[in-house]
């Protein structure tokens, strides 16, 4: 019992920092219609940030998630502002021109990164990174705890803004009809730049949340991307309430995994329900939740 | 009829070409530079055929590589048969495995199928990393190749690319291929005219894959290894075939031809830095600065790779045979008439 316990904590402390990279990206695919392909390189990218900030400048990596998230923020902008808007108006054969785009650019940003850093490991070794507490029988890593705590409070903000503010009902509002909202008087083109901003400053939240605990490295990206597009593929296209529910189970699958069933299968559980969800709940959790 | 020549001289002029160039370059690295260039003549067009053509983009064809390479080396490697038989059988084992899963995906709509087929592939990766008595794991397969010399896989490869431009020709100007197209661009119009969408979206993948699984055996033989992180791996396989499909034009016959071409000379452009300019520059300067920008750019392959990606989408989204009529015009200056 206090195994299987254990393995729950774990998956859940995992899971709500998965649904902080699930957000970001179900945020881009419900406004744009797009799956951002390089929302792991991103986060890859705010990790060598906090990295370069806590080895040069000694910055605790909690602090800077001030720096980190809005120079994700200006990224995310830049990229959508110079190469995903231009695409728009391009007439193509192809439907998935700017899906395509996203992995060129995280292909770029990977390699970029590996010219300036190498392919070497690099950790963010702070006094808390290894720590534990003890509730019980089960343990809790001091640094996945925080991070979790932060990533409720950015997910809980996340919703207040999207609900509460001007700007986040723009945001639903061209969400689910473009057209309209562009009626209504919505600046569509100003919010896909917004939005792709606040998804790319999520996915720089989670990264520098999970740099005092994975080692980094350029190749870190491209795994989180797939974990990221399981996780909205199972809370259903564009629904955040349900990138939230996918972060959690995606967490608690891949730590249960490796517990029951052996350390080789954490990467083929996502996929193998990612393949029973296409199956039986195509339109993931919304369809249950209706948000 | 004019027409109908001249449409056919280049790409038989071309073909002539080809099949005399091993005795004009006597060098190996240029053979095999060349039947790396028509395997991914092959794979592009396969690509193509789905996504070019269907409109269905697979962000996963390594899959489908992997498993007929697969196919092919575990046949010699666990019975001791010709790796030969195995091409047969990675063409069929391609689209057994593209079956069961066009049937899951394309009863959905948008994003799905793309994103399933990256699944796909890792999945498969990973199962081919696991199954350890079946696949060897990591350690990968290894086989002696038949032909020590480079020249009967230039013809047996050429011979297949023949072979499948043939094929995707046919498909394309024949019911079929209008199908295809009425498909991609109107899924629901297609549909209310009576055609069965899922059945023929069904025949464009199981075409597509089979003749990547071709090249997935072709390829195990002819390096004789192959390890899970080789053949399903989606940098250099699954994105290098979109890349091939995108760079040519999606839905040109001729298409993934130059984008093979592009591609391979891109990334030997990089790999060789500059086809070793920088090197010969630091040889007879014997400055040290040269040496070290040889190093970069050799270590930028990957770079430059993904750079290529993103200027093609943004300015020639249509790739270079889609959007010739563009190029001309910008680059060589041509005006049209009319």
């Amino acid at each position: 019992m206090d195994v299987f316990l254990q393995t729950l904590v774990a998956g859940i402390l995992k899971g709500g920092l998965y649904a902080l990279i699930g957000m970001g990206m179900t945020l881009i695919m419900g406004v744009m219609g797009i799956i951002n392909l390089a929302q792991g390189q991103l986060m890859m990218v705010s990790m060598y940030i906090t990295y370069v900030l806590f080895s040069v400048f000694k910055i605790d990596p909690y602090l800077s998630l001030l720096i980190a998230m809005p120079a994700l923020f200006l990224l995310g902008v830049l990229i959508q502002r110079q190469l995903l808007n231009p695409l728009m108006k391009v007439e193509t054969i192809l439907p998935h021109n700017q899906v395509l785009m996203t992995v060129g650019i995280g292909m770029v940003l990977t390699e970029v990164i590996r010219f300036i850093f190498k392919s070497d490991y690099r950790s963010v070794s702070t006094t808390y990174s290894n720590q534990t507490f003890f509730l019980g029988h089960i343990s809790f890593s001091v640094a996945l705890t925080v991070a979790f705590f932060i990533a409720v409070a950015f997910t809980l903000a996340m919703f207040w803004f999207l609900m509460k503010t001007d700007l986040g009902r723009s945001i639903r509002a061209t969400a689910q009809d473009k057209d309209a909202a562009t009626l209504m008087g919505v600046n569509t083109a100003r919010i896909t730049v917004i939005t792709f901003g606040l998804g790319s400053a999520l996915a720089a939240c989670a990264g520098t949340l999970l740099a005092p605990v994975f080692y980094i490295f350029p190749d870190i990206g491209g795994p989180f991307t797939s974990k990221a597009f399981v996780i909205t593929i199972l809370g259903g296209l564009g629904s955040t309430v349900g990138a939230i529910f996918g972060g959690l189970t995606l967490g608690i699958a891949e730590s249960m995994g490796p517990t029951y069933l052996g350390m080789d299968y954490e990467n083929i559980i996502g996929m193998v329900i990612f393949v029973l969800v296409l199956v039986f709940l195509p339109s993931g959790f919304k369809r249950l939740t209706k948000i | 009829m004019l027409s109908e020549m001249k449409k056919n001289l280049y790409p038989l002029i071309f073909l002539l070409a080809l099949a005399v160039f091993p005795f004009l370059a006597r060098e190996e690295y240029y053979e095999h530079l060349v039947i790396l260039f028509m395997m991914w003549v092959i794979i592009g067009s396969s690509w193509n055929l789905l996504a070019g053509y269907t409109g269905r983009v697979s962000f996963g064809h390594a899959a489908f590589f992997g498993s007929g390479a697969y196919a092919a080396g575990l046949l010699t490697y666990h019975y001791g048969i010709s790796p030969w038989w195995g091409m047969a059988t990675g063409g069929l084992l391609a689209t057994a495995v593209a079956f069961p899963f066009g049937w899951i995906t394309f009863r959905l709509r948008g994003a799905y199928f793309a994103l399933a087929t990256l699944a796909l592939n890792e999945v498969l990766k990973d199962a081919a990393k696991i199954a350890e008595p079946l696949t060897n794991g990591m350690v990968g397969i290894l086989i002696m190749p038949t032909f020590s010399s480079k020249l009967p896989y230039y013809y047996i490869i050429m011979a297949m690319m023949v072979l499948t431009i043939l094929c995707m020709r046919l498909t394309v100007h024949s019911k079929l291929g209008y199908y295809f197209v009425s498909i991609r661009e109107d899924q629901d119009a297609a549909e209310s005219m009576g055609i069965n969408t899922t059945r023929y979206k069904m025949i464009s993948l199981g075409i597509g894959t089979f003749w990547t699984g071709l090249a997935g055996a072709f390829y195990m033989n002819y390096m004789g290894f192959i390890d899970p992180s080789v053949v399903f791996s989606l940098q250099d396989i699954s994105i290098a075939a979109v890349l091939v499909g995108i760079v040519g034009g999606a839905g040109t016959i001729y298409g993934p031809a130059v984008g093979a071409f592009v591609m391979i000379a891109v990334q030997e452009f990089f790999r060789s830095g500059f086809f070793g300019v920088f090197k010969y520059f630091g040889d007879k300067t014997g400055s040290a600065a040269f040496a070290t920008l040889s190093e970069f750019v050799k270590s930028a392959h990957a770079l430059g790779f993904g750079l290529l990606v993103i200027f093609v989408i943004l300015l020639l989204p249509n790739g270079i045979v889609g959007d010739w009529g563009k190029i001309k015009k910008r680059v060589f200056r041509v005006k049209t008439v009319g």
